[in-house]
């Protein structure tokens, strides 16, 4: 039913740290006082990854669709700086594989604004030759920006974190049905984004893998097609038990 | 006649005291011919034999000089390959003959598979499945070069679906191999043979074929259960009636139980256990449960061991039995070809009559009974429309083909045309499905270095690599089932089993029934699910996907013809009769030709009713459009429910006064439908289906579970990407051509809004009518389909969301305002 739903909304202000994140409908989220736009795990060139391998000829438009997406974000929130938060390609030989017309697309997104590229593990060494800064993480306030949490025991836990990395999904049952989706997951200290690339799916947040490192009173925010919903932990169906 | 035969056959014969029938004489005057043949006969009338005596007589003849595989007998069904094989080895064993019949399927050892390459038998039983992979050996050649005779075993189950697609490819390929080869068809009957002789055809002509009727059995006794029980007006499961079933059963003799699905199955064989106080021997038999219990109740069955099987479709096929008394349908019958084949399944003697008792689940059942009714007594069938070859299991042949060496393209596009499902294919979707096997068929021509055909310089295509042969014997077939994990007691004995997304919803302590008895879920271990026994008496009932078929057009328009026409009501129940008396009185009976629609309010919503009577699939389809429509329209429509006779829409405001030859014209088949295709979760479903048979994704096999992440690929992702940015590859192609049928049954409802066009009549009423009363019953009990994904979620999403809404430092703000 073509109906606008009374509680989707496309975009939802999260507080992490103390500091506003706006999460968005796209998948992207943004931060007011910085005008910092972060996307997670673009994956680009994952179709033709099968390819290579022998495996199966996917539709080879993976790239150019997450690009498409990218850009009609960067137009509609005008950022400041966009940073990548890693697994960007998704491996090492996929920008050899990108077809021209997409790493020109790309190469004049990254000169028309600031940019970050953060190290992911499908991608150690980030895109450089487009420009734009490349590190391991970034300091935003008390909010520090990686590809996955801190893991060494040494460190100190930053008081705020956002990552990428584990493609959060969540399941709910509603009259009977079951609807899952890609979501940002976020305890208030830290916020998980979705992978925002076309052919990128997902983990359920109720995974180990996930709720392992959220406090147990964590919610998502699930993207559907007209906005985002929110649900607490408790409401989501975790993937069925399985015995060790 | 029997002097036709070589004299260990008729000695044979004449030792039983039996003589062949005449139709088993004349498929051996075809055979001698050369022709091929249709053969359609009731079950019981020495079907398989017929089939099977030209090549015994053949082999017979030739004695020593046969070398190599003579027969191949395609069924499918493994078990009735298994049985088929058995039944041969008896008079052959008896004979004396030197002729070796085997079987070859998905069960067969992997060392028996070699040495049947090695030294086929003269007679291999084997499936559509197998088939495929057995002719994408190199040496398929070899294998096949002194076949003489191919014969498909219950064509009629087949030869409409993918199954049957990819088996007319295999028979063109076997064809080119064996030229000789004579092609003989087995079939129940059906309404129109020709279809079947064009089929079956090596020429795709039916003239080719031969037709064979066999001799008609005596005339079905078939009633409709006079119930003294109040009838339900909804519900499908036919509980109400399960004491006069016990009852029947009673009188003695063996019964099948049909029932329409496998959750009905369970709570029918509930039903009747808490009653069998005579302990009455009561069986269940339906496809989830484990192989080993569905061959034990069959055995017992044919040793008459049993007094009654509640079954599904698992037993529509298969096996003959002479033992059965007494056929029930339990629920409306659906179509009226069925019905007949599943009465047929009473009695296998061709002389007797069979008996059939047909059981309503609801008011509307009634009328559906009763039209089946009139059907079997006027020898009426339903037509099957015409369906043209999946691209999709073209695309898996191709493949094929390429695994067993190098392809020649024209002729390969010329071979293909002789299967009767792509008699009509045009050049230029051969050629793109070509392209898809081979590169991708993308028009960004990105991908021709991975491609999977290769040309070389003499011309051919050759398989790339390995791994492409491999993916191809790991996937083939067209059966595309939702993931299954078996069912456990303990961590012992496998009951059976359940989709996978059936066990998502379970959670530790909940109980639901299955095969028989009540389990409680314990957890998933790998691919089984553990369980122990259930207490307590309120189980979730599996819900199992698919299993439903919609009323067929033919019974629709009986049904119809009833309803418009009150001196066709003297056979009907007294209180149906009322239903239909006080509907007349209160607003009107639906017409054969027209669409009659209601409106009227309740419960401060309004209700829009159409009786369409065109299935369950066409109805979801039109609620989808209709209530787009009405939307535009400012009705503000809230959610429909689709029955397979009616559709309900409910919404705010009253469409009393809206133009309904405006909202029910036939161009909502244009732009709407195209917008909704691009977000249906039943188009993704069907593309899904597609992409797997088509070879773009994988299907999940068992042991992969635990690397799952890497394997599987969310076809959801892929259809939205392909959707925007190659609308017409030659996949969503297939699946739109799969939407005409099926879940979406567009075709049908394309019929309904053209016949209906110019004689809808509108009555507004003060409150529901009594025909309306079955589908509002309905609304909460089917899933709604009106609200969309995104509603549903706004139903649950929770407060936060509010609270947020409410926070006046939350609006929602951009960076340039920031």
């Amino acid at each position: 039913m073509p109906r606008e739903p009374s509680t989707a909304r496309t975009t939802m202000p999260v507080t992490i740290a103390g500091q506003t994140v706006v999460l968005d409908q796209s998948g992207a989220a943004w931060l007011p006082a910085t005008g910092d736009l972060l996307v997670s795990d673009l994956h680009f060139e994952k179709g033709s990854s099968f390819a290579e391998r022998g495996r199966s000829l996917l539709p080879p438009y993976d790239t150019a669709e997450t690009l498409r997406r990218l850009e009609k974000a960067i137009r509609r929130i005008a950022p400041k700086r966009v940073i990548c938060l890693g697994d960007t390609l998704h491996d090492l030989a996929g920008e050899a594989r990108m077809a021209e017309s997409d790493r020109n697309r790309l190469a004049r997104m990254v000169a028309a604004t600031g940019w970050v590229w953060i190290a992911g593990n499908h991608d150690p060494a980030p895109p450089e030759q487009y420009g734009g800064e490349v590190t391991d993480e970034l300091r935003v306030g008390d909010i520090v920006l990686r590809h996955d949490v801190v893991t060494n025991p040494d460190a100190a836990i930053p008081a705020g974190e956002v990552i990428g990395h584990y493609h959060p999904k969540a399941i709910v049952r509603v009259r009977g049905r079951r609807i899952s989706g890609k979501c940002f997951a976020t305890d208030r200290r830290l916020l998980i984004l979705p992978a925002f690339g076309a052919f990128t799916g997902g983990l359920n947040v109720r995974d180990d893998a996930i709720s392992g490192l959220l406090r147990g009173d964590f919610q998502v925010f699930m993207i559907g097609r007209s906005g985002l919903f929110a649900f607490r932990r408790d409401a989501l169906v975790p993937d069925p038990k399985r015995a060790a | 006649m029997t002097a036709a035969l070589p004299q260990v056959l008729s000695g044979w014969f004449a030792a039983r005291d039996w003589s062949p029938h005449a139709h088993q004489l004349a498929m051996l005057e075809a055979a001698r011919e050369g022709d091929s043949t249709l053969l359609i006969a009731p079950t019981g009338g020495g079907k398989t034999l017929a089939g099977f005596l030209p090549s015994l007589v053949e082999l017979i003849e030739a004695g020593e000089a046969v070398q190599g595989l003579h027969t191949l007998y395609i069924s499918p069904l493994k078990a009735l390959a298994v049985d088929i094989q058995r039944n041969l080895d008896t008079p052959i064993a008896e004979m004396g003959l030197a002729i070796r019949a085997e079987t070859r399927t998905g069960d067969t050892p992997q060392a028996k598979r070699a040495r049947q390459r090695r030294d086929p038998p003269q007679m291999l039983m084997t499936t559509p499945e197998s088939l495929a992979l057995m002719l994408s050996y190199e040496d398929a050649p070899e294998i096949f070069a002194h076949l003489r005779c191919v014969i498909v075993d219950e064509l009629h189950a087949i030869e409409d679906n993918k199954r049957g697609d990819l088996l007319a490819l295999g028979l063109s390929r076997l064809q080119a191999l064996a030229p000789d080869l004579r092609r003989v068809g087995l079939s129940a009957t059906v309404a129109e043979p020709d279809r079947l002789r064009r089929w079956i055809s090596p020429t795709r002509e039916a003239k080719d074929v031969r037709l064979v009727l066999g001799e008609a059995g005596a005339e079905p006794k078939v009633d409709v259960l006079q119930s003294g029980a109040r009838i339900p007006w909804s519900g499908h499961m036919g509980a109400h009636a399960v004491p006069e079933i016990y009852g029947l059963l009673k009188r003695g003799g063996t019964t099948l139980l049909f029932v329409n699905t496998r959750a009905q199955a369970e709570i029918v064989f509930q039903e009747l256990w808490r009653l069998n106080e005579d302990g009455l021997r009561i069986a269940l038999h339906h496809g989830s449960l484990a192989v080993e219990q569905r061959r034990k109740v069959e055995a017992a069955m044919v040793r008459g061991d049993l007094d009654a099987v509640v079954a599904t479709s698992s037993l529509d096929l298969g096996v003959d039995w002479a033992a059965v008394d007494l056929v029930i349908q339990i629920g409306a019958p659906k179509g009226s070809t069925r019905l007949l084949q599943r009465i047929g399944r009473a009695n296998h003697r061709i002389d007797s009559p069979s008996e059939a008792v047909l059981v309503p689940a609801n008011r509307f059942e009634v009328l559906e009974c009763r039209a089946a009714l009139d059907a079997i007594r006027e020898h009426t069938l339903d037509g099957v429309p015409a369906r043209p070859g999946g691209l999709d299991v073209l695309a898996q042949h191709i493949l094929g083909c390429a695994c067993a060496g190098p392809v020649d393209r024209d002729a390969l596009y010329a071979q293909v045309r002789t299967a009767g499902p792509y008699a009509d294919l045009p050049r230029e979707d051969f050629d793109d499905v070509f392209e898809f096997v081979a590169t991708g068929g993308y028009a960004l021509g990105g991908y021709k270095r991975f491609q999977r055909l290769f040309r070389t310089s003499s011309g051919l295509y050759e398989i790339a690599s390995q791994t492409a042969v491999r993916d191809y014997r790991m996937n083939v077939g067209t059966i595309v089932e939702a993931p299954t994990l078996k069912v456990r007691q303990g961590r012992g004995r496998v009951l059976g089993e359940v989709e996978e997304g059936f066990v998502n919803h379970l959670v530790e302590g909940d109980t639901f029934v299955f095969a028989g008895r009540l389990l409680e879920f314990v957890e998933v271990h790998e691919t089984s699910v553990i369980t122990r026994p259930g207490q307590g008496d309120a189980p979730a009932v599996p819900a199992y996907a698919g299993g439903r078929l919609p009323l067929s057009t033919h019974l629709a328009d009986r049904v119809r013809t009833i309803l418009s026409d009150p001196a066709r009501w003297s056979d009907l129940p007294e209180q149906v009769r009322e239903w239909l008396d006080v509907q007349r009185w209160r607003s009107l009976l639906p017409s054969r030709e027209g669409l009659l629609v209601e409106t009227f309010p309740r419960n401060r919503k309004h209700y829009l009713v159409a009786y369409t009577f065109e299935g369950r699939n066409a109805h979801q389809t039109l609620g989808m459009l209709l209530t787009r429509r009405m939307e535009r329209a400012g009705l503000n429509p809230l959610g429909f429910v689709a029955t397979d006779y009616v559709l309900g829409v409910w919404s705010t405001r009253s469409a009393e006064d809206a133009d309904l030859d405006a909202l029910f014209d036939e161009d909502m088949l244009g732009d709407d439908l195209e917008a909704w295709m691009a977000d249906s979760s039943l188009l993704k479903r069907t593309f899904r289906n597609v992409a797997v048979i088509a070879g773009l994704i994988q299907r999940r096999h068992p042991g992969e579970e635990k690397s799952r992440k890497q394997v599987t690929f969310n076809s959801d992702l892929i259809y939205d990407v392909l959707r925007t940015h190659e609308p017409n590859h030659v996949l969503l192609r297939a699946t739109r051509a799969d939407a005409a049928s099926g879940l979406t049954d567009v075709r049908r409802l394309a019929d309904m809004l053209a016949r209906v066009k110019g004689r809808i009549t509108h009555r507004h009423l003060d409150r529901v009518s009594p025909l309306a009363v079955p589908v509002l019953l309905e609304i909460g009990r089917e899933a709604v389909y009106g609200a969309a994904l995104d509603e549903l979620l706004g139903e649950s999403a929770d407060d936060l969301i509010h609270e947020a809404m409410d926070n006046p430092g939350t609006r929602e703000f951009g960076f340039d305002a920031a």
